[in-house]
């Protein structure tokens, strides 16, 4: 039975017929290209290497190794199994206290212990996406906004805008500077609000920046907490990149710097974390938010029922994150093997001329192509981009997809493949540069091209977009998301 | 400084429902180390098949093990985030759904979507259905946690449909209207009816005329059915389950326009007893509703290490049959344990054949026929005689005196000592003499006759 579109805008909500989730984009091409045509080292090797997918997944022989000496982890031994009961009907929203504390550990670890992690201010959530969610929704109210630096992960449109109704309001931030956060920046922004009469609930920052790789330095931090401690808006600080800082700055958490000497409520302050990207668990969905206002955690800790972690895998974790040895081991070894492969990654790119910014963390570098661009627009970001995917056969992700307001810039993934496919994937990225020492030109039939490439920076209610043909690309959706992945 | 949803009391969790586990938590029966503690009936949990499950996780390590032939899959599963879910476990699923309705429906894995628990899935179907301000139709009683669930942060509301013991709370077409009438006199768009079958806190499984009656409604007001249907692996005596997709296909509806209008919502947390690992799902035969849900599911997806263990649990298709029937004998055992236990102590429970629980008469005990008396008697019952059970008007039951208990979360000791203490109970209380209801009166009929109907909104 076929239903026409305005049927099911009266039959279902404006939420589900809209456009909120953000996955009626252009970008679904790269991810198409790859899903039709994925790289195999044996199999197909001449398929697009996905590069646009920030999962690390450089140190799973020492977690596999780990699990198979430790099976009361996975619950399995003889003795374990009677524990199976006990861990399948705990559904306390507070979460096993062996969870709390062990993710308390790591997470007090991987900032070197210079700080410490309440276990009771540990609340769970459905994965970062989930914690994000979850904060907006303790924060802000709908139409409410949150001020976020440019470029950020497109999925915060999603996470903290979808089913929230907030909106957020770009920080502009550029190469001028290397990207980083001005303090008249944030205030024009917070001006912009204000003449468009939106109440302004937060800023939203990720340290270590996806996808920029940069951690922020202790001045840029310092002087966002006297700016939302002056404005007496939220300070929420995405650290899920925490431990794949893997050299000089080192990484430092806003939980050192309200130790510090410095005014600040701290019920302003506010950390997303997940094990996704430093562990590489995106599968087990554990995200965590952090708080320190009492009534956030209680709040978040009640709307965690709607993604609790499931007890299995927090049995897992707990017993994982608590093996001190396997933390310090896995930690050292993880930012040991992130820097090789960045290294190996940005000296290829500099001998065939191409850089990236100078970075020192994350999974992925920030490349700058600009030279390729026949003009500085996304129109040519575009085009270059279908052409690095259809040609070069490499999924990355154009920049204009995390609101970057530079065009030319790209961000690259290099911790989701082993070495013999990162050494595939730079030798098609130096040949690509070799052979197109010339801008490439827009091209007027390209049956790849879409007009309305460039994304709003205008904050967008969820209500006023309605699914419109216009904006689904060309090409069916795939049944993917790309933003579940392209994190 | 925070949201209006964080300073509000929306989450419905300063309810009585809530605030009884609050003192079981402080006071916590145990048979040894605390035999005066509180006894916790309010918890509708399935503890009594859990051996099963033990014996087949340990002759299939395997699946704990995160083991495909030996191999060890722990890799791909902590990489798999794809909210399309595991396609072992998709299929596993409606293949467990489908033996649970007697194969007289098939289910499509494409139409399947995965939460975490149906928690998450009902407040993702209401956010795909509703606009804030819109309204859902719920029978009462209803699951306390509906309250959070459907209306917290999604802002739709709920307007009951008024059912009464009178009639053993079957849902009438009376009922339905006058409900969708008091939606349009608050002026509140009706965008569905939700209905928990079997009930909860009920334990009655709905008939195929209340179906009936429901379908025939939701064609002709053009909106749709959620059927909650978690317990429908707990049915354990005739009649026996009809799910809405089997009363749909009885009457050739997979064509018709209401078919995309319903929508099951499952979980394993009750049938398995697997609260803990958060499985919960949408099933839909609305694209829309599938394409939207999925997407939402990002915030709260399963773990894939869950799905993994429990796609090779389920794929064993002699283990789950058997299961399913073991798990139902021990189930209607243990219910009929508390009803005689009650029987014995003089206190009538409604008569049920599914569920984790018995939806107990307890108004001869009260003091007056007011909500008032019945929190007064459930304080007593807490404090004085350490048993926490469900007060009716926290499952906003419009008549005062019914208390939920549930009994598969025990052990039968733990039981039998919750059934000496109900005796206790009823020893200490008078039988009050109402207005226009004498004791012997009572004992007479099967059901109270029909009191004057009471506008007054019960407890939270």
């Amino acid at each position: 039975m076929g239903f026409t579109l305005s049927n099911q805008q009266q039959l279902l909500s404006k939420m589900a017929t809209g456009n909120g989730h953000g996955e009626n984009s252009p970008y679904f091409d790269g991810w198409k290209a790859y899903d039709s045509d994925p790289f195999h080292v044996t199999k197909n090797p001449n398929g697009v290497i996905q590069m646009g997918l920030a999962e690390n997944e450089m140190c799973f022989d020492l977690i596999q190794e780990w699990v198979l000496n430790n099976p009361e982890a996975s619950i399995c031994t003889a003795a374990g199994v009677n524990e199976f009961k006990d861990i399948a009907i705990f559904q306390d929203y507070h979460g096993l206290p062996e969870f709390r504390n062990a993710v308390a550990n790591f997470m007090g670890r991987v900032r070197g212990n210079r700080v410490t992690f309440d276990a009771d201010r540990i609340v769970m959530s459905g994965g970062a996406t989930g914690a994000h969610e979850t904060i907006a929704f303790c924060l802000a109210d709908p139409g409410d906004a949150f001020l976020v630096p440019v470029p950020y992960y497109p999925g915060f449109d999603r996470d903290l805008g979808w089913r929230t109704g907030v909106q957020l309001i770009p920080v502009a931030c550029d190469s001028s500077n290397n990207f980083k956060v001005t303090r008249a920046a944030l205030e024009a922004a917070y001006e912009k609000a204000q003449k468009a009469n939106i109440r302004v609930k937060g800023l939203l920052i990720t340290n270590p920046s996806n996808p920029l790789g940069t951690v922020l330095d202790r001045d840029t931090l310092r002087s966002l907490v006297t700016f939302i401690n002056e404005k007496k808006i939220h300070l929420v600080c995405d650290e899920i990149y925490a431990a794949t800082v893997f050299s000089q700055p080192s990484f430092i958490s806003i939980a050192e710097i309200i130790e510090e000497d410095i005014e600040c409520n701290r019920n302003l302050i506010h950390i997303v974390y997940s094990l996704s990207k430093d562990m590489g668990f995106p599968g087990f969905r554990v995200g965590i938010v952090y708080s320190y206002n009492d009534d956030v955690v209680n709040c978040a800790r009640k709307m965690s029922s709607f993604g609790l972690v499931s007890t299995q895998t927090q049995h897992l974790i707990a017993s994982m994150l608590s093996d001190n040895e396997l933390v310090e081991r896995f930690i050292a070894q993880s930012a040991k093997r992130l820097k090789a492969r960045h290294m190996r990654f940005t000296m290829e790119l500099a001998q065939v001329g191409t850089s990236c910014l100078k970075s020192n963390g994350g999974l992925f570098v920030w490349m700058d192509l600009r030279r390729l661009l026949k003009e500085q627009t996304f129109e040519a970001e575009m085009v270059l981009w279908h052409t690095i995917i259809h040609e070069v056969k490499l999924n990355v992700s154009p920049g204009s997809s995390f609101h970057c307001p530079e065009p030319g810039w790209f961000r690259v993934c290099f911790a989701n493949m082993d070495d013999k496919t990162m050494e595939i994937a730079l030798s098609r990225i130096r040949n690509f540069v070799a052979q197109y020492k010339e801008p490439i030109a827009p091209r007027k039939n390209n049956r790849y091209w879409q007009s309305n490439l460039r994304l709003s920076f205008q904050s967008r209610r969820m209500d006023d977009i309605m699914m419109s043909p216009c904006m689904m690309s060309p090409h069916s959706p795939i049944p993917q998301s790309p933003l579940v992945r392209a994190t | 400084m925070l949201s209006k949803k964080a300073s509000c009391d929306s989450h419905g969790q300063d309810s009585s429902y809530f605030l009884g586990w609050q003192e079981y938590e402080k006071n916590p029966y145990d048979q040894v180390q605390n035999p005066n503690g509180i006894i916790q009936m309010g918890l509708a949990e399935n503890q009594l098949s859990f051996d099963l499950i033990e014996s087949w996780l340990a002759s299939n390590p395997d699946a704990l093990e995160l083991k495909r032939n030996g191999e060890s899959v722990f890799k791909e599963l902590a990489l798999f985030q794809d909210y399309n879910g595991f396609p072992a476990f998709k299929n596993e699923m409606v293949d467990f759904m489908a033996s649970m309705r007697g194969n007289k429906v098939k289910f499509d894995p494409n139409k399947l979507v995965l939460t975490a628990g149906s928690t998450s899935a009902n407040e993702t179907l209401m956010f795909c259905l509703a606009d804030r301000g819109d309204a859902f139709l719920l029978p009462i009683p209803y699951y306390p946690g509906f309250d959070r669930d459907l209306k917290w942060r999604t802002e739709a509301e709920i307007v009951p449909i008024k059912c009464t013991s009178a009639n053993g709370y079957k849902i009438t077409e009376t009922a339905l209207e006058e409900a969708y009438q008091q939606a349009q006199k608050f002026n509140l768009k009706v965008k569905g009816v939700l209905v928990t079958n079997p009930s909860n806190p009920l334990g009655t499984t709905m008939t195929r005329l209340e179906l009936n009656h429901l379908i025939d409604f939701a064609i002709e007001k053009e909106i749709h059915i959620i059927s909650d249907e978690i317990y429908s692996g707990t049915v354990f005596n005739s009649p026996s389950f009809v799910s809405i997709a089997e009363a749909l296909t009885e009457r050739n509806l997979e064509d018709a326009e209401v078919w995309n209008r319903c929508h099951i919502v499952y979980s394993l947390s009750k049938d398995l007893g697997l609260p803990g690992f958060r499985v919960g799902m949408i099933y839909s035969n609305n694209q829309a509703v599938v394409s939207a849900a999925t997407k939402m599911s990002s915030f709260g997806l399963v773990s894939a290490q869950t799905q993994y263990t429990l796609s090779q649990m389920l794929k064993d298709k002699k283990f789950t049959a058997n299961y399913m029937e073991e798990n139902q004998k021990r189930l209607e055992r243990r219910k009929e344990m508390l009803v005689c236990g009650l029987k014995g102590a003089g206190i009538r429970c409604l008569e049920s054949n599914a569920g984790l629980f018995c939806w107990v008469d307890m108004r001869h005990l009260l003091q007056s026929n007011t909500f008032e008396a019945e929190k007064k008697l459930w304080k007593k019952v807490v404090c004085e005689f350490g048993l926490n059970i469900s007060p009716g008007s926290s499952c906003h039951c419009s008549e005062p005196g019914w208390f939920r208990m549930c009994f598969a979360n025990m052990s039968e000791e733990t039981l039998m000592v919750a059934m000496q203490r109900i005796k206790a109970l009823v020893e200490s209380t008078i039988v009050p003499q109402q207005t226009g209801l004498s004791k012997s009166r009572w004992l007479k009929n099967k059901w109270v006759f029909q009191l004057a109907s009471y506008e007054q909104e019960p407890d939270r």
